[in-house]
């Protein structure tokens, strides 16, 4: 006969496992150091390392850098990569999160005209609020309501063609909304092309090198959606065994699945609001993680984050480096390896829900 | 008290009412069969006590009317068993039965040393035990039902609907699992409402059978008096006859070359 201790043992959601965590976290760090390491001036991580410790007040260490690197470390490397970091995060938890909520597999902020909906309401709100309004304040905003229309429009579209069982209808749909959202917002750019000259390289996807301005801008967005997908986790567990189920385990559906979409499509406005239309991260990193830890949502979304931080740091350092001085466009980058890896995931999907 | 009460319920979908002014009682322990054709009612009355779909009429249990509960103190008086659960298979066998536990969670919250056991009980009921660290995905059908099963006792609920509990496995897995069933009924006092095709299984284990065709309930009562070889032909369109061999009821279907309508 076995205690009831013992038997305790056998019970217990695996969570995070230290191996996993670990290897997000070592797959994070070596991507930051790759980012501020890599670049046309070759400062050294020595000096690097120095310079970081001098921030810090360590006693006894002063930067060896000259003045001018310490500037292209501290005002242009280090904000980009950071940016990188957190929007790549964003998008990848984004990406998980629709997939649990959704029960699909396919789910991802571009896949779902989530993005291409951002896009629109930051151009919209770059053309035509009147000056004073114009603010940096306004994009993230203007582009969370073209973001929310987008993931309305895409769910109900794919559910009244299928009624929300089949994973590719809904992926269906979001390619129609986005072919729209891009349109308009095609249009709207070309209407206005002396006022919105740089619009066509951030609807393209890049990481603008703006020292910590942008960082600064999207910090209170990504950190709040990314707290409350994260305090859900276990949630969203339950919520991809299905509306049913779910309920009959006592939760409530239309209101949990409300709060982590409004939550997913904040991180992903915000993020496009700075960074344009970044495609696949979403797909990506979640399923890259599924394939190797074979985890549940409850794990599945912490190591996201982290994850597709460090994924989005590397992706920048090919976007930058590639065709050097020239930089790609960042979601070019993206797209070059996400759209074969959504073919793999598109073929062991078969259509189903997950 | 009666553990499930229904008055007057009535359940329209399209327009049509599928469940139609049904008034029925459960006693507490007692294993109620639904029975009938397909499309008779029996998948949507069990959604009904579940409030997972919208009704006319009231249902309460153990004297309180779900329409005023919230999900999770319904949840925690009842759990479904569905017909076809879905078993995401990068979960744990461990991590599913603590799914079960939700309803006793605050909608934050991880589970804790209680949930745990919970589970852990469960599991052993089960004879799962040594299952909690396998994949969904690494089990047969039968061990996949099992789990199912687990998970709903994980939740510990008094009440316990199955919508087809047997469909998917063979003869020999559907009786252990319903010997199971009867086991735990007759361990923890639950009350079960099984909806089941299988007339001769269900006349094995169930205290009553409730006849359901078109929404309405046409027979209850013992399964002896529930299955017989008029109501089959009236309500099934089936010809079959029913033998009784040392008390136990047996549903035997006719084989007719000419179909008479």
């Amino acid at each position: 006969m076995e205690t009831a201790a013992a038997r305790v043992a056998y019970v217990r959601p695996r969570g995070l496992t230290p191996l996993w965590a670990g290897a997000a976290v070592a797959f994070l760090v070596g991507a930051l150091v790759i980012g501020v390491l890599v670049g046309p001036i070759d400062l050294g991580l020595g000096p690097i390392l120095e310079s970081v410790a001098a921030r810090l007040h360590v006693p006894g260490v002063s930067s060896s850098l000259s003045p001018t690197d310490n500037a292209i470390l501290w005002e242009i490397r280090m904000p980009r990569v950071v940016l990188g970091a957190l929007v790549g995060g964003m998008l990848a938890l984004s990406g998980a999160t629709y997939q649990g909520v959704f029960r699909n597999p396919l789910a991802d902020p571009y896949l779902l005209g989530v993005a291409a909906g951002a896009g629109l309401g930051a151009t919209l709100a770059i053309a035509y609020l009147p000056e004073g309004l114009r603010g940096q304040q306004a994009l993230p905003v203007a582009a969370f309501l073209g973001g929310g229309a987008a993931v309305v429009l895409t769910y109900s579209v794919g559910r009244s063609a299928s009624r929300g069982r089949d994973a590719v209808t809904l992926v269906l749909a979001g390619v129609t909304v986005a072919s729209f959202f891009t349109a308009l917002q095609t249009f709207v750019q070309q209407e206005n092309a002396d006022t919105l000259q740089q619009v066509y390289t951030w609807i393209l996807g890049s990481i603008p090198s703006s020292g910590w301005s942008d960082v600064v801008l999207i910090l209170p967005y990504v950190t709040l959606a990314s707290a409350v997908i994260l305090a859900h986790r276990r949630v969203v567990d339950v919520l991809s065994l299905g509306d049913d189920e779910a309920r009959s385990l006592g939760v409530d559906v239309r209101r949990v699945r409300l709060v982590l979409v409004v939550a997913a499509t904040v991180g992903t406005a915000a993020a496009v609001a700075v960074c344009g239309l970044i495609g696949f991260v979403g797909i990506i990193v979640p399923h890259a993680i599924r394939m190797l830890a074979g985890t549940g949502y409850r794990a599945l979304l912490p190591l996201s984050v982290v994850a597709g931080a460090g994924f989005l740091v590397l992706a920048d350092v090919i976007a930058r480096t590639a065709l050097a001085p020239a930089e790609i466009p960042l979601g070019i980058v993206t797209a070059f390896f996400g759209a074969p890896f959504f073919a793999l995931v598109l073929r062991t999907t078969r259509g189903g829900a997950a | 008290m009666s553990a499930v009460t229904l008055d007057d319920v009535t359940v329209e979908l399209g327009g049509r009412p599928v469940v139609d002014g049904i008034d029925l009682e459960v006693a507490p322990g007692e294993w109620l069969a639904l029975i009938g054709p397909n499309g008779g009612g029996k998948t949507t009355l069990l959604r009904a006590i579940a409030r997972l779909v919208s009704f006319a009429g009231s249902i309460a249990l153990e004297g309180r009317p779900t329409a005023t509960m919230r999900r999770a103190e319904l949840s925690r008086l009842l759990a479904v068993v569905p017909q076809e659960p879905s078993t995401p298979p990068w979960l744990t066998v461990g991590e599913y039965v603590l799914l079960g536990r939700t309803p006793h969670l605050g909608a934050l919250a991880k589970e804790g040393r209680r949930d745990r056991e919970a589970a852990a009980r469960a599991l052993a009921r089960l004879d799962l035990l040594a299952y909690g660290d396998r994949l969904l995905g690494t089990l047969s059908g039968g061990e996949k039902q099992r789990a199912v099963v687990a998970r709903a006792l994980a939740q510990e609920a008094r009440i316990v609907l199955l919508d087809e509990p047997t469909a998917a496995l063979d003869i020999g897995h559907q009786q252990q699992a319903l010997d199971l069933l009867d086991v735990l009924r007759a361990e923890s006092g639950l009350t079960l409402v099984s909806a089941m095709h299988d007339l001769t299984l269900a006349a094995q284990y169930a205290d009553r059978m409730v006849l359901l065709d078109r929404g309405r309930v046409v027979a209850d009562g013992f399964p002896r008096d529930v299955l017989t070889e008029e109501a089959i032909a009236r309500h099934y369109g089936a010809a079959a006859d029913i033998v009784s061999i040392d008390g136990r009821i047996a549903v035997v279907p006719r084989r007719s070359l000419v179909r008479n309508t």
